[in-house]
């Protein structure tokens, strides 16, 4: 057992499960979104990124860069969340909260395209 | 480049994910705990507020409580969080400075430079391995030809001696033991461009090594190694190492020379001349560095090493007697009627008879002894030639006041023999064909160049009569028009006058050569000409063999019509 590919593996699957826990619900209700998910899902997503720093092989730099786009997704939904409660002066409204659900569902479709390349490595190893 | 990329993230992982934990922890504090707003009711701070007040605080700069005063709880909080916000910064930005000055980053960063940089050179390079004395002198002058070339040393100081020269163009470095192959390929060894290596290093060894590595991993290029034992020497020509360079054999081969027929030493020393155009003396006739040829007679010798050990061989070889001063005769294996000591007391150069000796050669490989031995012999017979080694280029002031007759220095000779192979190719045949000729004939070319360079050193070109390097010539050729030598000697400017030089060498394509040809003599097409004279009469004959139009009136003195129109006129 590789306690590096333990934690990775760990963090890589927390960060699709958080994903889901805040896209899943109906797309604008805001009661159905947590934003302390999106909060852990965002922490997790960008761990994970930096634990894939300076991998050099092939599968490595691809999982850096799935990451890489999940983090972009979070930090947009993140913005749009906060632009929305504080600066546009309408406070969360049911489009907006639609909007960052949508952009969510884009990381957790990186997260997920993250754990298959996983499983098809470990599946690869066999070990 | 990605190596060093890889390097620093990699390095930068945990400190990175230290900080991203210190800042999520303090957000998800502050967002957590219960705050009060202005009018005293329970309010709870977001995301976007904790993520500022953290950002600031964090770094710092501490802009105040925010929107609210806090609450004690909220204040307990901070407090935790402002040294976990602080110490984690002072982590990843010390490990941030630590990883670049760490030395294995640095020595990554530098190699990854390197390889840029012979990734950029577009031109054929040299691979240059040792940077000492004899590398200094053969990269500078390569440099001042216009020739790419890449340098390999084990020794750090060196290659930083290297990036601080002035030589006009960027020569790459690498700190790396050159007989590895990794660094040679490093270097550019197997890259299409690369036209030869040098291997110049201190150990024989290692020159050796790099030659074998060449024959096996690039057997086209040229290689040249320096080799300072006969049996490293006749190991590197058994495979095939193009040229091999002996700095005590090539001094002592042209010491005997000079001693033999003067005017053809002065030949080599200014067909192998470093710096061409120089000039050699104040005086109206050109004279090379070292005025007098060494007398004939009876020579005493210092020191028999392995530069001993060649003059002697040489000295012998005209019928010279020879006098050896060795300290230690019984390892260096020195002749049963060896003087024993060191040549610097008076007594041992008494007791090798000095007072009857014509010259001194002092050969060890100290160079305080070396000069010690001249001023002490030159007390006891003042008119004796001498002659000194000089081991270190950093002595050289010290060399010029003891105003020898004539100094040896193995690495200026060797880069002095080196260039003389990669410069020009046809020099090498030249000389090996003026080898062959007696006094008479070399002091009758010594006096012919003399008057045309006029106290300078000649400078020496070659030409070759292809489609690239005499484009307009080559064509003249291929259609039957006949050139001689003479019409490329005439000044394309005025051609009742000839431009200051002289044709040395005609290499046919078929391989035959004529040594020193007429001006009558025909050009062939893809035949090869070795010229010497004054250093811009080289262009000037570039242009005429290159131009049409310009050889043209070179050739018939009358002006050619450029355009078509103006040919159809003067045709019809």
């Amino acid at each position: 057992m590789n306690l590096e590919k333990v934690v990775f593996a760990f963090f890589i699957v927390l960060a699709l499960t958080l994903n889901f826990g805040f896209f899943v619900g109906t797309i604008d209700a805001l009661d159905q979104h947590n934003v302390y998910e999106l909060f852990a899902a965002l922490v997790v997503s960008l761990i994970a990124t930096v634990m894939k720093f300076g991998d050099r092989t092939h599968l490595g730099a691809v999982l850096l860069a799935t990451s890489l786009v999940a983090d972009l997704h979070l930090i947009a939904a993140a913005s749009v969340w906060g632009f929305t409660m504080h600066i546009g002066g309408t406070g969360l409204t049911p489009s907006s909260m639609a909007t960052i659900v949508s952009i969510s569902g884009g990381a957790l479709l990186a997260n997920v395209t993250s754990v298959v390349l996983l499983v098809v490595e470990t599946v690869m190893i066999r070990r | 480049m990605h190596n060093v990329i890889y390097l620093l993230l990699r390095r930068m992982r945990l400190p990175l994910i230290a900080l991203i934990v210190t800042y999520a922890a303090s957000v998800l504090g502050l967002v957590l705990i219960p705050g009060m707003d202005d009018q005293g009711r329970p309010w709870h701070m977001d995301f976007f507020h904790a993520f500022y007040f953290v950002s600031f605080m964090g770094s710092t700069i501490g802009f105040g409580e925010i929107p609210y005063p806090f609450t004690d709880a909220q204040r307990m909080w901070t407090l935790v969080t402002i040294y976990a916000t602080v110490v984690a910064w002072l982590y990843a930005i010390g490990s941030l400075l630590s990883t670049l000055q760490d030395p294995a980053y640095r020595r990554v960063v530098r190699q990854s430079s390197f390889a840029r940089g012979v990734r950029r050179i577009a031109d054929p390079f040299y691979i240059v391995c040792g940077y000492g004395d004899t590398g200094t002198q053969v990269v500078a002058s390569l440099a001042e030809r216009g020739k790419r070339c890449v340098v390999i040393d084990i020794d750090q100081a060196r290659v930083d001696a290297l990036e601080l020269e002035d030589l006009g163009m960027h020569v790459p470095g690498l700190c790396a033991d050159a007989g590895d192959s990794d660094a040679l390929l490093e270097a550019g060894l197997a890259r299409a461009n690369c036209i030869g290596v040098i291997a110049l290093t201190n150990v024989d060894q290692v020159n050796l090594t790099i030659a074998i590595t060449c024959r096996l991993l690039a057997p086209g290029i040229r290689t040249i190694a320096r080799s300072e034992h006969h049996e490293s020497e006749a190991n590197m020509e058994s495979f095939g190492t193009d040229h091999v360079v002996n700095p005590f054999d090539t001094f002592a081969d042209r010491f005997a020379m000079a001693i033999h027929s003067p005017a053809m030493y002065r030949i080599y020393e200014w067909m192998t001349s470093i710096h061409p155009g120089e000039r050699t003396a104040p005086g109206a006739a050109p004279e090379p560095r070292e005025r007098i040829a060494p007398p004939r007679g009876t020579w005493v010798i210092c020191g028999f090493g392995r530069f001993g050990k060649a003059l002697q061989r040489y000295l012998n070889f005209e019928g010279l007697r020879t006098v050896i001063i060795e300290a230690d005769p019984q390892t260096t294996e020195a002749p049963p009627e060896t003087v024993a000591g060191r040549g610097t007391e008076a007594v041992t150069l008494r007791a090798a008879k000095v007072e009857e000796a014509v010259g001194i050669v002092a050969g060890t490989d100290d160079d305080a002894n070396n000069l010690s031995i001249v001023i002490t012999a030159r007390e006891l017979q003042p008119k004796l030639f001498t002659v000194g080694r000089q081991n270190q280029r950093r002595n050289d002031a010290m060399f010029t006041a003891a105003e020898l007759d004539l100094i040896m220095q193995p690495g200026e000779i060797m880069a002095r023999r080196i260039l003389g192979l990669i410069t020009n190719p046809l020099l090498a045949d030249f000389l090996r064909h003026a080898r062959h000729r007696d006094d008479a004939w070399a002091e009758a070319l010594v006096a012919k160049i003399g008057r045309l360079t006029a106290s300078t050193v000649p400078a020496i070109w070659s030409l070759r009569v292809d489609a690239l390097e005499a484009a307009g010539l080559h064509l003249e050729l291929r259609r039957g028009t006949a050139v001689d030598v003479a019409t490329l000697s005439r000044d394309p400017r005025r051609r009742e006058q000839f431009l200051p030089a002289i044709a040395l060498l005609l290499r046919r394509a078929d391989g035959e050569e004529i040594l020193l040809p007429d001006g009558n003599v025909r050009l062939e097409p893809d035949d090869q000409l070795l010229f010497c004279g004054v250093s811009g009469s080289a262009s000037q004959m570039r242009w005429t063999a290159q131009n049409h139009n310009v050889l043209e009136y070179v050739r018939t003195g009358s002006e050619r019509p450029s355009g078509w129109i103006w040919r159809w006129l003067a045709r019809s």
